[in-house]
């Protein structure tokens, strides 16, 4: 009985067992807090480092949204004549522009994060999470700046055509981008999993997310297809859609916009995270084997 | 209450080897289908032994296998072996960049590593933020980095640098932030691979003077791996010799470092000639060449301090000759270092098998390898009977603890002999 109370003291002092297999379901999650220090440092990192030596720095973060907001102005608007909801056009695209860029700002970023990280992972331990996320906060910064934009120029056309709407759906904002950050972060790290051992998800996410674009009302409304088309059903089960066309109704108060739609993209959002973050944490132990 | 830090079980590592394509999703389908059936993998039982020399057909092979040691506190374990050895397997399993087959290890404190220096510096950040990035990665809050960002600094001497980008670093000074970093990390065990490697002199006598530090006074635990046996001797306690993958022997620093520099394969202390092979003429003949210490047991590895003896015993097989045996020394590079040749009062004349002992002073040849040619010659008339170049290699290593100075690093020169200083004050 002694020795075997003695061995149980023994047993509890190992702060830590290296072993094969670890639990499905233990996903460390007190260990990324602990890090969280590091997580900051990621995210001042990608910021400072994107724009030393360029004169521009974060000034590029507006342009690249100016530039396809223009695009999507001329094409979309003025040649394909799609309508937008009865919202001002620039504001539309751009609305729109700035929700899904930060979509596939973390959906792209996260997921490469074993193949791009693999040198340093290699080196020194740290709970791999960190790095995806730090990508989501960091696209978040991106994706501020930006909104700052839409806001200006929705301040400007409110000045200038008497055009304000203000509504406490605004209050639906952070929400959104709550849900498209938890995808963009679930289906990223679901692909980075994968792409450890065979790379053909690297290729397929290089055009993928351009195609997954046009199947998300970005460039049109959801109400445009719906009338129009019998396919709409493939846009309706987007889980993407509802946040998109959530985003403008929050900003704009019209567009198309029901809780089933929501509830479905949520919970679309909380399965591939959980999925997600049960591969990663798989994979992540013994992935500089295949990587 | 037990000192164990770390407890490695029955801890086993598979590779496989070839390319990563059609083949090895065909295995993970046949591994699944193992594991639904509730069966054992079928690949863990398909490994070899890792040797990289021997051709096999085999797609599996276990890098490290069955391996079972411990660590006590404060303890510095040295890890040698050849390339391949599974020494980087070991040490990348224990810094959980990669996770063991089977087997597993407990560990009790804090672990880092400095697999290699500098990981996560981003060439663009200036000093200061790598320090910051860097120390974060290792495992450090920014409140502990910043309660010892001046000891950092000045650690690795880059004050004037520390806002400038990395990259415009020259490479001792990006190694020595980085080495910086992480000596003041206070993890409470220190995993260390080659980084001595790097770095100029003074700076190599900083670290190893940190290690030392950190293990003696601090009781902190370090594992080192490094190919440079005298860093090894002067660090460690216990040493853990791995070839492909096994353990081949664990134990006191000293007992292992010679039997890795045996099985090594070059170094030749002790050699004995067959009979139908004796080198020699009708007159001389070399049977055997030793290198022994002063109580004639043969040694592997000769410390610095040490004095050693190589002796040669021959056969002089007519008489009327004066035969005196010389030795032919060369450092490893393949210069001449000397040439002795016996004393006329320890030559030998007349029939008979003669034994002749010469003794190399210690504190007098330099740390590194050496090979010894062994002669007989007559001088009056000039016979050379015999002359067997590279008979003998041996190495000096040398514990610089011991040295009577105060610098710890390499000292370069083939000889190092005693010299007699003398310093008196004299206003």
């Amino acid at each position: 009985m002694i020795t075997n109370t003695k061995e149980a003291e023994i047993q509890e002092q190992w702060t830590e067992t290296i072993s094969p297999q670890s639990n499905l379901f233990d996903l460390k999650l007190q260990e990324v807090w602990r890090y969280r220090d590091l997580l900051v440092m990621f995210v001042r990192r990608d910021f400072v480092a994107t724009y030393k030596q360029t004169i521009l720095g974060p000034i590029w973060h507006l342009i690249q949204p100016l530039l396809t907001t223009i695009m999507f102005l001329i094409v979309f608007g003025r040649i394909a004549n799609i309508p937008t909801d009865g919202i001002q056009p620039l504001l539309f695209y751009m609305s729109s522009i700035t929700i899904w860029n930060y979509f596939s700002a973390c959906l792209t970023g996260t997921s490469n994060t074993f193949v791009a990280n693999a040198g340093i992972f290699g080196k020194v331990y740290f709970p791999r999470l960190v790095m995806p996320l730090s990508v989501i906060l960091s696209n978040m910064v991106k994706f501020a700046i930006q909104f700052i934009l839409l806001m200006a120029m929705m301040l400007y056309y409110a000045i200038t055509e008497h055009n304000i709407y203000f509504s406490i759906n605004w209050l639906w904002i952070p929400v959104l981008i709550v849900i498209m950050a938890g995808m963009g972060l679930g289906l990223g790290i679901i692909i980075s999993s994968v792409t450890t051992k065979y790379r053909d998800f690297t290729v397929l996410i290089g055009f993928g997310v351009q195609l997954f674009m046009y199947a998300t009302p970005v460039a049109y409304p959801l109400s445009y297809v719906m009338a129009r088309s019998k396919h709409a059903w493939i846009i309706k089960a987007n889980p993407l859609t509802a946040i998109v066309e959530g985003f403008r109704y929050a900003l704009f108060g019209t567009g198309t916009f029901n809780w089933s739609l929501m509830g479905y993209s949520i919970v679309a959002m909380v399965i591939f995270l959980f999925f997600g973050l049960i591969l990663f944490n798989r994979v992540e132990k013994s992935f500089m084997d295949t990587v | 209450m037990s000192n164990i830090v770390i407890q490695v079980q029955n801890l086993s590592k598979q590779y496989r080897l070839g390319e990563i394509g059609t083949g090895s999703l065909a295995h993970d389908v046949n591994r699944w289908w193992y594991r639904i059936r509730g069966k054992e993998n079928p690949y863990l039982k398909i490994g070899e032994v890792n040797d990289r020399t021997v051709q096999s057909d085999n797609d599996y092979v276990w890098a490290l296998k069955d391996i079972n040691f411990e660590v006590k506190q404060g303890e510095v374990l040295g890890i040698i072996g050849r390339n391949g050895a599974g020494k980087s397997t070991l040490l990348k399993i224990l810094s959980k960049t990669t996770a063991p087959t089977t087997g597993q290890i407990k560990i009790k404190g804090r672990i880092a590593s400095l697999l290699e220096v500098g990981t996560g510096f981003h060439p663009e950040l200036s000093g200061r933020d790598n320090i910051f990035l860097n120390g974060a990665i290792l495992g450090m809050t920014k409140k502990e980095i910043q309660k010892k960002f001046d000891e950092i600094v000045d650690f690795a001497g880059v004050e004037r640098y520390i806002d400038t980008p990395v990259k415009r670093y020259s490479s001792g000074m990006y190694v020595r932030l980085a080495f910086a970093v992480a000596a003041h990390l206070e993890p409470e065990i220190l995993i260390v691979d080659e980084v001595l490697a790097v770095g100029d002199a003074e700076f190599q006598k900083k670290c190893l003077g940190k290690m030392k530090d950190v293990s003696v006074n601090e009781g902190r635990t370090v594992l080192f791996v490094s190919h440079n046996m005298t860093a090894v001797k002067s660090l460690c306690q216990d040493i853990i010799f791995l070839k492909n993958g096994f353990i081949e022997d664990i134990g006191k620093a000293e007992k292992i470092i010679n039997s890795y520099i045996i099985s090594d394969g070059q170094v030749v202390t002790k050699r004995e000639w067959r009979q139908e092979d004796y080198p020699g003429d009708n007159i001389a003949r070399l049977i055997k060449a030793e290198i022994i210490d002063e109580s004639g047991i043969n040694l592997k590895a000769i410390d610095f301090s040490d004095n050693f003896y190589i002796e040669i015993i021959y056969d002089v097989l007519l008489n009327g000759y004066v035969v005196a045996p010389n030795i032919h020394l060369f450092d490893k590079s393949g210069e001449y270092v000397f040439v002795a040749i016996a004393e006329r009062s320890s030559s030998s004349s007349g029939i008979g098998r003669y034994k002749t002992r010469v003794k190399i002073p210690r504190n007098f040849l330099n740390n590194g390898r050496y090979s010894i040619g062994i002669a007989c010659t007559t001088l009056l008339p000039h016979i050379l009977h015999f002359y067997e170049k590279d008979a003998l290699e041996f190495d000096i290593v040398e514990d610089m603890e011991n040295r009577n100075n105060f610098y710890r690093g390499d000292i370069p020169g083939v000889i190092r002999p005693e010299l007699f200083w003398e310093t008196m004050k004299i206003k």
